[in-house]
């Protein structure tokens, strides 16, 4: 028996999330086997290559935004996931500190510096090991540092008074040399093969150079070794590669019976510029008995320009004028990305990252079935 | 830790470490961490263990391993906030799965000749479809980022 093949109407009302006043439906997917009686929804690699799509709306170098079309929930939200917490960077972990007299105290220092991204060539760190930590029963050591787990910055900054500036001089950063410590002050060391891949263009700096790291005055010195490890953002937020990464389903509205005249305008104020237009009825339309248009010719009607922008505010809902006429939802499958890289990498590729890390944790936890199959 | 780590001399520390040995694998996650059957477990029927997996393999291998149309039922669940350990639990066809079939005035089930799926194929295949979606995706955002980078190139210098 072959499998029963909904109509297209259907299928689009299943992509359809309804928003109402104070209510959402039609929320969980039902795409899977046994869910509707006779259709067969069986994964198909064939059918998913058919029907997926990317689409690009933005692609800099560090924010990009696309959408995903035709994937479940559960797989984009993997996604992000990773965007935001399993994707390794390098960040400062270990501070010591030599000499610090500034008022700045050394723990507040140092949570400083580890939030300071920074950026260096990008087979370097993927050459990069992990830097394995004692753990906390102490039945194993850590490694030491080394050439392949640790980075090594120095941050020596002594403030002293500048002879030559103005006498009547108030801005401290003329006064004084080295009033102000900035994340471009962190300098780099390579060790053993570490010059090999962290060089020139590659070399690891801060991504930002001008972030403040702390103010000086005469006299006062900051002198400190810090130790960039790899890591995730799951440990830490310190180690994601992402300011923001998130999703957003695609808004649909539609208008089911017309709204026309002064309506029409108070209509397309309820959502974001340009979503909702206004265009002349036709003297068809307003020919047609039963549909709603009838003697309007040439009045102004409410249609829908561009639902990607709305917000879904569900403005249009409180007024009493467009009850039942217009339906608000968003696409189930149609996922709006905003990536936004911190710096260290592009953000178009921080997404492939992502795509091969999750294929990776398939693939190890694939090999941990062999185990349990023997 | 940081008195041990580091000595006088600085770029001494590094070199004059007790050398590490190199790892071979650089994996995101470093620890081979295992999969767990929980007891109570048959054939068709198994709850699985992951340790140190959340709800980002949770929920997406959930949604792979109910595509498949010889499982009845997929569910996951993190049993403790503060343990990071996520429970998947598989059952596959059993008898109520099989359709009954009309034949010549006869009735029969259908499907019955089949194997039935175990719980652990059932989870390879989950692994073995996700892999291959992140392979299509793959293919298709660097395809669409290269044509819309064009498309960009193009309008810039036009």
């Amino acid at each position: 028996m072959a499998p029963l093949v909904p109509s297209q109407e259907e299928l689009q009302r299943r992509r359809i999330i309804g928003i109402n006043a104070e209510t959402v439906t039609n929320i969980p997917s039902t795409d899977f086997p046994g869910h509707w009686p006779g259709e067969s929804h069986g994964w198909a690699l064939d059918e998913f290559k058919d029907n997926f799509q990317v689409e690009f709306h933005r692609n800099e170098r560090f924010e990009a935004s696309f959408s995903l079309i035709g994937l479940d929930a559960a797989v984009a939200n993997a996604f992000r996931r990773i965007l935001m917490a399993e994707i390794p960077t390098i960040a400062i972990e270990d501070c010591f500190i030599h000499n610090n007299t500034s008022v700045i105290q050394d723990e507040v220092l140092a949570s400083r510096l580890g939030l300071i991204p920074l950026k260096g060539s990008i087979e370097g760190i993927n050459w990069m090991h992990w830097f394995k930590k004692a753990s906390e029963d102490g039945t194993e050591e850590e490694d030491g540092p080394c050439d392949f787990n640790t980075i090594v910055l120095h941050l020596d900054v002594e403030c002293y008074k500048n002879e030559y500036a103005d006498k009547d001089e108030q801005d401290p950063r003329k006064l004084y040399t080295n009033a102000h410590v900035y994340a471009k002050d962190l300098m780099y060391m390579p060790v053993g093969r570490q010059e090999q891949y962290f060089v020139g263009d590659g070399a690891i700096a801060p991504v930002n150079p001008d972030i403040l790291i702390a103010k000086l005055r005469p006299g006062q010195k900051i002198e400190m070794e810090l130790h960039c490890q790899k890591g995730i953002g799951a440990d830490h937020a310190k180690f994601s590669p992402v300011a923001t990464a998130s999703y957003r389903l695609l808004p649909d509205i539609k208008i089911e019976r017309p709204i026309i005249g002064d309506d029409a305008k108070k209509f397309a104020k309820c959502f974001p510029k340009g979503v909702i237009g206004l265009e002349p009825v036709t003297s068809e339309e307003a020919a047609q008995p039963g549909s709603g248009y009838e003697g309007h010719a040439g009045e102004q009607k409410a249609v829908v320009k561009d639902a990607f922008n709305d917000t879904v505010s569900r403005e249009c809902l409180r007024h009493e004028e467009f009850q039942g006429k217009v339906k608000l939802g968003r696409v189930r499958d149609h996922f709006i990305f905003n990536v936004e890289s911190t710096g260290q990498f592009e953000s178009d590729m921080l997404f492939l990252e992502a795509v091969k890390v999750m294929k990776l944790k398939c693939n190890r936890w694939k090999r941990g079935l062999t185990d349990l199959m023997g | 830790m940081p008195g041990s780590v580091h000595s006088q001399d600085l770029d001494q520390s590094m070199v004059d470490a007790e050398q590490p040995v190199e790892p071979q694998s650089n994996d995101p996650i470093l620890e081979e961490r295992q999969i767990v059957v929980l007891p109570g477990a048959t054939e068709t029927a198994a709850s699985f263990q992951f340790e140190g997996e959340g709800h980002t393999m949770g929920n997406a291998l959930r949604y792979a391993i109910m595509k498949n149309p010889a499982v009845e039922f997929c569910g996951y669940t993190i049993p403790h906030p503060s343990d990071p350990k996520m429970n998947v639990r598989i059952q596959t066809n059993g008898m109520s799965r099989y359709f009954l079939v009309v034949r010549n005035g006869r009735m029969f089930t259908d499907c019955l000749a089949l194997d039935t799926t175990t719980a652990l194929e059932a989870l390879e295949k989950g692994f073995n479809d996700l892999m291959d979606l992140c392979d299509v995706v793959t293919e298709k955002f660097t395809a669409s980022r290269d044509q819309f980078n064009a498309e960009s190139g193009n309008r810039m210098e036009a």
